[in-house]
């Protein structure tokens, strides 16, 4: 079912001036409401008029997370307090969190963009929605629970965690939709299997997983394992929260709202918009919140957006699954790395998740790329001719997805230091 | 009549292998034999020891990657001509050997065998009467 049709479907033309009315009407604001972005603009030599539609988009200043940062808590929001009606905020790695306030009107958009997006994946009033998110300061529990709502479905508010509890809930109201991150969403298929349970005898169907960046081959294993269809859900708390955009059932991209978010792709290095079609960085400006607008929000998430329409109808524009951070994004030898694009490539050789680490150095003036894997016990042999196949099978898909060649060395099983959270993936060693 | 046999993976870095003989040592673990496979990346330790679950297991615990596979042990008379013979006769029958380890003592040799296919290779070796290592009587050695 498509929940708005007429914004879901609406021609270029027709969205073109939707977005350029509510771009106009979000800069005003803004500028009269805000110090901090009205020296933005005047430092860039602009006022409200020159921008009178998206056409203008390009010339307004990115704003990023040190932004949000510097302006701790409530320094960008462009209503009193009194109209704030909700703070929700994410634990910055460092440093402070970022908070974001939604209005009435801005709970009420959220959950109509989070009900489009269930209705994309498929989800219905009569299904049984176990919402496994954490509810609370992070985004994920709370938006999708006011969407599902929204849309007339039960809601199962579990939140994250509790294992047994969430397998128990499963069986005994016969949840038929899953919310979690899909990392969660493998550790529970595998404490299903630990128990002896078959997912055939759940009543799941359809899997909304979001909130962390996920491959392809991940998505095959979930598909299998947990026996439902899993589609990607995309969100960050500065733009919105989960449901910016969500894949359709055909699960080829995520259509992005873009009656409430203009998507743009730049080039992280340049700043400049890319050529159609071509992967950078993801840069949202929100053109119908009221606590917290965001002009060309810099995500750091890399990808390309796709015009084509639909199979499911739908003329939203598509953003493809993240192909990673730009903060991590190689260059070598001219060429665009993402270590994700590595880790694509170990995962379809193996089940489990694979330790890694990426060297680049650089000899003489040429940038050299060295990939240390760890030989796990599933694909270790007492033979020499296979684990030189195996070295030579991995250098060769690298050079074929990469365009680059790759010096694979396999090391033995925790060489590669692991850290808390995040592991460290990459090190240059280039002096540029 | 299969031996197991015990696979290290092991980086080339120094000291590797001194600390898997001191992990089985410690562990009241016999070697009887053993052999290094190794290339300019990588090399590929392989042990006949007096309990191979328990080395496998130990040898895990301190963070290698182990496997265990099948071997062949063969009792040639240390004479001239012997191996020769014996692998004359594997060849004739379309057997091939990925790697073999070998040392001999007093009269006999001893000879480890990994060939492409264990069970044909027993049968071949026993209807050739050639004589065989029983597993028990390697793991003591
Ligand atoms: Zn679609």
């Amino acid at each position: 079912m498509i929940w708005n049709e007429k914004m879901e479907c609406a021609t270029r033309d027709e969205m073109k001036a939707i977005q350029s009315e509510r771009l106009v009407e979000t800069v005003k604001r803004i500028y009269h409401n805000v110090a901090y972005y009205r020296d933005k603009m005047q430092q860039a030599g602009l006022t409200p008029f020159d921008i009178e539609g998206v056409e203008d988009l390009h010339k307004l200043p990115f704003t990023t997370k040190s932004d949000l940062r510097d302006n701790y808590p409530f320094g960008l929001f462009t209503v009193p307090m009194s109209e704030i009606v909700r703070l929700h905020a994410s634990s910055g790695t460092t440093g402070k969190p970022t908070v974001v306030g939604y209005t009435r009107k801005d709970i009420n958009m959220w959950s109509e963009v989070v009900t489009r997006s269930l209705c994309m994946a498929g989800v219905h009033k009569n299904d049984i929605v176990q919402i496994a998110y954490g509810y609370g300061l992070f985004t994920g529990g709370l938006g999708i629970h006011y969407g599902t709502e929204n849309l007339g479905a039960s809601v199962i508010p579990i939140s994250g965690g509790n294992t047994q509890k969430q397998i128990q809930l499963m069986q005994d109201f016969n949840s038929s939709v899953l919310c979690c991150t899909p990392s969660y969403a493998l550790y529970i298929s595998d404490v299903l299997n630990e128990a002896g349970i078959d997912p055939e005898t759940l009543n799941l169907r359809v899997g909304i997983f979001g909130a962390e960046p996920w491959s392809e081959a991940m998505r095959k294993e979930i598909e299998r394992k947990l026996k439902l269809r899993a589609i990607d859900i995309y969100g960050l708390s500065e733009i919105v929260g989960p449901g910016v955009s969500c894949e359709c059932e055909y699960q080829q991209g995520m259509h992005v709202h873009e009656d409430h978010f203009i998507p743009e792709i730049i080039d992280p290095v340049t700043l400049e918009p890319v050529a159609d079609g071509e992967v950078g960085e993801l840069v949202f400006s929100t053109i119908t919140k009221e606590g917290i607008p965001l002009l060309r929000y810099r995500t750091r998430d890399l990808t390309r957006l796709i015009y084509d329409k639909c199979s499911c109808g739908r003329t939203l524009v598509r953003m493809e699954k993240c192909k990673g951070r730009s903060d991590d994004m190689l260059i070598i030898r001219g060429v665009n790395v993402f270590p994700s694009q590595i880790e694509t490539v170990l995962l379809e050789m193996s089940e489990t998740e694979p330790h890694y680490l990426l060297i680049v150095d650089r000899e003489n003036t040429l940038d050299t790329l060295s990939l240390m894997v760890e030989v796990q016990e599933q694909f270790f042999s007492d033979e020499v001719r296979k684990l030189q196949d195996l070295r030579k099978q991995i250098t060769h898909k690298l050079e074929s997805t990469l365009g680059l060649t790759v010096d694979v060395k396999l090391v033995e099983p925790k060489t590669i230091e692991r850290t808390a959270g995040k592991a460290k993936r990459v090190i240059d060693k280039r002096n540029i | 009549m299969l031996i197991k046999q015990i696979s290290v993976f092991l980086e080339n870095k120094s000291g590797r292998l001194n600390e898997v003989s001191q992990i089985l040592g410690d562990a009241g673990i016999n070697i009887s034999a053993f052999s290094v496979a190794d290339t300019s990346e990588f090399g590929i330790l392989r042990l006949i020891v007096s309990d191979p679950d328990k080395a496998s297991n130990v040898l895990h615990e301190s963070g290698f990657t182990v496997r265990e596979s099948n071997v062949v042990g063969l009792n040639c008379p240390n004479q001239a001509g012997a191996l020769a013979r014996a692998l004359k006769i594997l060849s004739r029958n379309e057997i091939s050997i990925e790697y073999l380890y070998a040392f001999s003592m007093g009269n006999s040799a001893s000879v480890i065998i990994k060939p492409n296919d264990t069970e044909r290779c027993i049968e071949v070796l026993q209807k050739n009467k050639l004589e065989l290592i029983k597993a028990s009587d390697l793991y003591k050695i």
